[in-house]
């Protein structure tokens, strides 16, 4: 009742301007930047969304610090902090993806998004755009706290800190990163539903690398093929210290495949379906 | 369409042409051509599942048409370039995320269309919600709280146009009062009103032109006193006599159709028709002006109307 005590005595007037036909300026279109800068607050204004972008920096501390107290002292290397830093970001950061998109569908917020900004190929591209820089930003952040770890490791040991991964391996370790990153958002666009999005990944990310190792086992003939055809597999070669031609096409080729058409068709969707 | 001048809102009408929207092969929205006008609430009313939203949607660009257009200042909605600017949207009050503070919500609004961040504190003053209130989940919100909050994203950009399907869905009486001087006043302005609706007495009172719909079809459009005029009689007979009645109509030259059990509408004055039926001997029951009746009567009406065709087809 309080509510309703105020309402009648709100003058309608107060809607904006006296006459609502009064002559004003053609409005200009909102630009990218605003788009993202929007984008990007909605990442983290809910309660589960902020947690969410919280648990990359909490995660990774946790990690330098599991490195620190349980790894040997042989084993305080900067590689160690960057593994033990490396898999939880390889999780949320997808899940990051996922649920900026899917939100628009799932919580049926697309309905007002869409509605202000009916160009949803823009909307998604500020979408992709601001994954992407979270991603980076949260990896740097994560390098960073990795990098703190191997400093305070060794300073206890009272050994040196060892800097094992050359700046090379660390931009290939991002670019892994980000196309797991991208993945969650092809599947947010392909399945547009949070939940399945989220399994499907896990499916993408777990268990196809199983089925493709196992084929590759049990078959020779698929074993000299699977870097053609396994996206996961081609992939893997990021995290060595340096990739062959050979392996950067492989990446490449799979990547069209398994990454790109999928992206393509899931915006192709985006762009045509029905937003209820 | 629009070249110069787009500022004053001389073309600010939504115009529907044709518009048909099939699901497989159910026509939910079917050859609906209708306009609402500057300075006037049009009200747009039908049942549940009449077609409605489907319009609404496709009028914002959410649903893709069939066929036909709808344009609002001679543009569609989606070559708008603000259209938060031009045109205020509310489609479901629901459809938030429901992690999203109430204030959250206004604030991405505000900050899609380039407004100043007071603009929140307007409208959130301007729909009632408390300091309090706007500080809350919109999950934790009562549907009259969701609705208010709705309204105040449609109306944050100070907009010539409004579209709100079933606004009043959940406010209280008092609410519901709130809303009507707001959507009177506006429109009073020089604003642009569709507002969709199955609560009759509310429509009835706020609204200058009616468009009703049933089953995707316009079975009735006009301003609301044409409308009321035009219902002509009500005419009550024995159940079991009501076709000799609709004949000793016919034969006097009057058009009449069904409008309950025994009871015929007749586009004539109660006196003809109490000649006619006296003519042929016909005992009557009851006889008198339909527009009494209102604006319901109407409608159930019109939409029994178009539910028996459907039955029929």
């Amino acid at each position: 009742m309080t509510v309703l005590t105020t309402s009648p005595a709100t003058p309608p007037s107060s809607v904006g301007s006296a006459d609502v036909r009064s002559a004003r300026p053609a409005p200009a279109s909102i630009p990218m930047a605003r788009l993202a800068k929007v984008e990007l607050r909605k990442m983290f204004d809910t309660r589960s969304g902020f947690w969410l972008m919280a648990s990359i920096a909490i995660l990774a501390v946790l990690a330098t610090a599991a490195t620190v107290v349980f790894a040997p002292d042989s084993a305080i290397t900067y590689e160690s902090f960057a593994s033990a830093i490396g898999f939880p970001m390889a999780v949320i950061l997808p899940i990051i993806a996922i649920l900026s998109v899917t939100g628009e569908w799932s919580q049926r917020n697309g309905l007002t998004t869409f509605t202000l900004v009916p160009s949803r190929g823009r909307v998604i591209w500020a979408k992709a755009l601001v994954s992407v820089g979270v991603a980076v930003v949260s990896m740097a952040l994560a390098a960073s706290i990795g990098a703190l770890g191997n400093l305070l490791g060794s300073a206890a040991n009272g050994t040196d800190a060892v800097w094992d991964v050359s700046a090379a391996a660390l931009a290939q370790i991002f670019l892994a990163n980000v196309l797991g990153l991208l993945v969650g958002f092809m599947l947010g666009v392909v399945i547009r539903s949070s939940a399945p999005a989220i399994v499907g990944y896990f499916v993408y990310s777990a268990l196809l690398p199983t089925v493709f190792g196992m084929l590759a086992a049990f078959q020779d003939w698929f074993a000299d093929l699977q870097p053609w055809i396994d996206f996961n597999y081609a992939q893997t070669a990021l995290f060595d210290e340096s990739m062959t031609g050979e392996q950067w096409t492989q990446l490449g080729v799979t990547g069209v495949v398994w990454l790109a058409l999928p992206i393509a068709y899931g915006v192709w969707r985006v762009l045509r379906t029905e937003v209820k | 369409m629009c070249l110069a001048g787009c500022g004053t809102r001389l073309g600010a009408m939504i115009e529907v042409q044709s518009l048909t929207k099939v699901y497989g092969g159910f026509r939910a929205v079917d050859d609906v051509t209708f306009t609402a006008e500057a300075g006037r609430v049009t009200g747009f009313l039908g049942p549940n599942g009449a077609g409605k939203s489907t319009t609404m949607r496709v009028m914002v660009g959410l649903t893709p048409p069939t066929t036909g257009t709808v344009t609002i200042g001679g543009r569609r909605f989606a070559d708008l370039p603000n259209p938060g600017l031009e045109v205020g949207v509310l489609l479901d009050a629901s459809a938030q995320h429901a992690g999203r503070t109430g204030r959250e919500v206004l604030t991405l609004a505000q900050e899609t269309m380039g407004l100043p961040r007071r603009r929140v504190d307007e409208m959130l003053e301007l729909v009632s919600l408390t300091p309090g209130e706007s500080k809350r989940r919109v999950k934790d919100y009562s549907l009259g709280m969701r609705q208010r909050l709705g309204i105040a994203t449609a109306l944050i950009g100070d907009p010539q146009v409004l579209i709100l399907d079933e606004p009043a869905n959940g406010l209280d009486p008092a609410g519901i009062r709130w809303m009507r001087d707001l959507l009177r006043g506006y429109a009073d302005r020089g604003g642009t009103v569709l507002l969709s609706s199955h609560l009759l007495h509310e429509i009835e009172v706020v609204a200058d032109d009616l468009v009703l719909i049933g089953h995707g079809r316009i079975v009735a459009s006009g301003t609301k006193a044409a409308l009321l005029a035009s219902t002509g009689t009500l005419v009550r007979t024995r159940a079991h006599l009501v076709d000799d009645l609709g004949r000793a109509l016919t034969a006097a030259g009057l058009t009449s159709t069904p409008a309950g059990a025994g009871t015929l509408r007749v586009d004539a004055e109660s006196a003809h028709v109490g000649d006619a039926a006296a003519a042929a001997g016909v005992p009557l029951v009851e006889l008198r002006p339909a527009d009494g009746a209102g604006l319901e009567e109407m409608f159930l009406e019109l939409t029994a109307e178009t539910a028996r065709e459907g039955a029929a087809a």
